[in-house]
Order: C-alpha cells, then structure tokens, then sequence
C-alpha cells in the first residue's frame, strides 16, 4: 500500500495498462478503434467516466463499510456508473452532436465498459487512500486512451495493405493487439512496479 | 427442428442449440471478451468462471423473464443491471466460501461479470420476450457456448504455456514451456488463432458447398 504516486501512474498507464495487460475494456477497444477520429474522443469519454465513477465508488465505500453494508458495494457501483454515464451523454449531445452520433451506440455501452468497473472494484480491493484512487483512475484513463489511439493508428494503416480475407476482420485484430501486447511488457520493471 | 424465428414458436432443440454452437458466444458473436481472456491462463479457471457466468446468466433471465410484463420499458435496462448485479454478488460470495484460492485466482474478475455484454444482451435480446422456461433453456445453451470456449482457451494456453491439463503434466520433464502464452499477449494470440480456424473451416465448407 506503499506505491508512491508516480509509481501508481506509470504502472496503470504503461506496465500494467488496462486494456493490453489486463484484458479491461476490450469491447469498446475492438469496437470503435477503426478510426482515429473516434477512438481520442471515445478516450477521452470513458477517462471522465473513470474519474468521476472513482470518486464516487471513493466515498460509497466509506459509506458503506461505516454500515457494514459491504454486499452492496456491487450493485452501487453499477448505479452510480450508469448515472455518469448518462451525464456524459446529455453533455456531448448538447455540446458536440456530430460526435454524438459517430460515437453511436457505443457511448450508452461505456456502462458496461468492464475497465470503468474496473477502476472502481481494483481501488477497493487495494485499499487506495483518495489521492491514490484519483491517480489511478487517471493512469487507467490514460493507458485506455492510449491504447485505443495506438490500435486506431494500427489498423488504418492496415486498410491499405493486402491482408488474405480469411484473417480479415476480427483474428487480425486481435492479433494486432497481441502484438501491442507483447510491446508493452517490455515497460516492465519501469516505476519500480511489481 | 424448424429454423424459423417466431415470437409465439415453443421450445425447439434450436432454442438451446443456439449458444452452444451456432451463435457461440465467444468465437461467433465475439463478446464478453474480458473475462474470457483474462481468465483463461489454465482450464480449472475458465471452466471455474464459465460455471459461475451459467449461473448468473440462467438465474438473472429467469428472473427477468418472470418479470417481463410489470417493468416500465424505459428503466429496463438499469433494473436488468440491478438483477445481474445482485446475483453476481452471490456468486462472489458462494465462490468465497467454497475455494479461497479459486478466489483469489479469478480475483476481481468474478465481481466483473456485472458487465459481460452477453448477461445483458441475452436479458433484453431474448429473456424481456419469452416465458420463463424457453428463457432459461437458451440461457443454459448461451451459458455452456460460453464454457466450452472459455474451455477451449483455457486448454490451449495451458497446454502451450506450461506443458500441462488441468494440472497434470503432458509432455514429460524436457518440455521447454512456451512462456508467452500465459502472459496476456498470448490470450491474444489463442483467441485470434481459434477465430483463424473457424473462417478456415468456414470457407472450406462453403467452398464444398459451392463445388457440388
């Protein structure tokens, strides 16, 4: 429980990084990084999300460990993330329906974005103090964002190049983001971590 | 066995056959990729998850198939989640008192079945408009396609990354393990191999068809 701050950032952004080490979020991550267009503002959403769903699952937890009501925790969680959620959709409806629309039905499916989920129940389970806990939904933001810009890139590449339709489609993702994969573990060891 | 989607048409072998094989949830609709890659490092673990996302799938369209008629269509969705979350919860808690191990091995990824897409899209693609037992006969069919490919992950990346099955050692002392495939790019790598050999098998079948 003694990472230092830094230690927490470069860990969730990098070596540990959610969607390329630890398998959170891969719907959203196969499903809108076809373009690079869509994929930063798609980042940039579920970061806000992160963060605002940290803090809440942050003071819930207090809440509900002072009660002894720790069987709830789940199914608060999963309110108050379909709640941000639906705030971040009436705010970009308002201020950018052209996104809005590119996002489609993706935006809604942030709820069910296991690393938002994610952030909230790995906080818990580490026992994050506030400042922790905000670190750490902001590296995992980040390292998502990240992730999702750098397949984005990947695969308009790969829309010019002559790939046998049989590995069209979904295999040739995932093998892309095998490869991602297999780049990121070379930050092991970086910021001390694990 | 008819193939024809009817609203109003009974329980059919189709009905379960569905998820088992013909709208596989892993390696024909792609879904709920989370737990299926994180969890798959040896065959006990996926077939521990798959068993506990069966549960949780059948009991939760039970329940909202039960209750189809009296939910309002707008809160829907947020009362699907409530139910699923709070059968989740108890198969936390069941799989903690059980095997602590088992636990601490799937770790969070047992709290997160909340979101695997395939509970909520069963829930409202086919539970919110069935009766009660043809919901839950291709819930139990969508909830064994889930295991059989989580099986077959499971399998292939501990056979490749360290020799064994279930436990038990294949290939002898000399089997230089092939690392990778545990760590998380090789759930990758597994997963696209398998969806390689599918659209194989596809198109050789189509082909065949084609020829004759």
């Amino acid at each position: 429980m003694n990472e230092s701050l830094s230690q927490i950032f470069i860990a969730t952004l990098l070596t540990n990084n959610f969607v390329l080490a630890m398998f959170l979020g891969l719907c959203p991550f196969l499903g809108v990084s076809g373009r690079l267009g869509t994929a930063l503002p798609m980042g940039i959403a579920t970061t806000f999300v992160m963060l605002v769903a940290s803090l809440c699952a942050y003071g819930l937890n207090l809440l509900l460990s002072a009660f002894h009501l720790d069987f709830l925790r789940l199914i608060s969680y999963i309110v108050v993330i379909a709640s941000s959620v639906q705030l971040v959709e009436m705010v970009m409806k308002k201020y950018s329906p052209a996104l809005f629309r590119a996002l489609g039905i993706y935006l809604p499916l942030i709820t069910t974005n296991c690393a938002v989920l994610g952030v909230a129940l790995f906080q818990t389970a580490r026992d994050y103090d506030f400042a922790q806990s905000l670190t750490f939904s902001l590296g995992g933001g980040a390292g998502f964002t990240l992730a999702l810009v750098l397949m984005a890139s990947l695969r308009e590449r790969l829309q010019l190049a002559n790939v046998p339709t049989l590995v069209q489609g979904t295999a040739l993702s995932l093998i892309l983001a095998g490869l991602l994969s297999l780049t990121f573990m070379g930050f092991a060891g970086l910021g001390g971590g694990e | 066995m008819s193939l024809k989607k009817e609203p109003d048409e009974g329980i059919t072998f189709d009905t379960f056959m569905e998820g088992v094989w013909r709208q596989n949830p892993v390696f024909v609709m792609v879904l709920g990729m989370c737990p299926t890659l994180a969890v798959t490092v040896s065959a006990v673990n996926a077939v521990s998850m798959g068993v506990a996302t069966l549960f949780v799938l059948v009991s939760s369209c039970l329940l909202v198939s039960l209750i189809r008629n009296l939910v309002p269509k707008e809160v829907r969705i947020a009362t699907y989640i409530v139910i699923i979350a709070t059968f989740v919860t108890l198969v936390d808690y069941i799989i903690q008192a059980v095997s602590l191990s088992l636990y601490e091995a799937l770790g969070a990824f047992i709290q997160l079945i909340v979101v695997n897409c395939i509970i909520l899209g069963r829930a409202e693609a086919h539970a919110s408009k069935n009766p009660p037992l043809k919901a839950v006969v291709n819930a139990l069919g969508m909830g064994i396609g889930f295991t059989i490919g989580l099986l077959a992950l499971g399998a292939t990346r501990e056979i490749l990354g360290a020799g064994k099955l279930f436990g038990f050692s294949l290939f002898g002392e000399h089997f230089q393990p092939w690392v990778v495939m545990v760590l998380p790019p090789g759930g990758f790598f597994v997963l696209g191999g398998w969806l390689l050999l599918f659209s194989f098998m596809r198109s050789r079948s189509e082909k065949g068809a084609a020829h004759e």
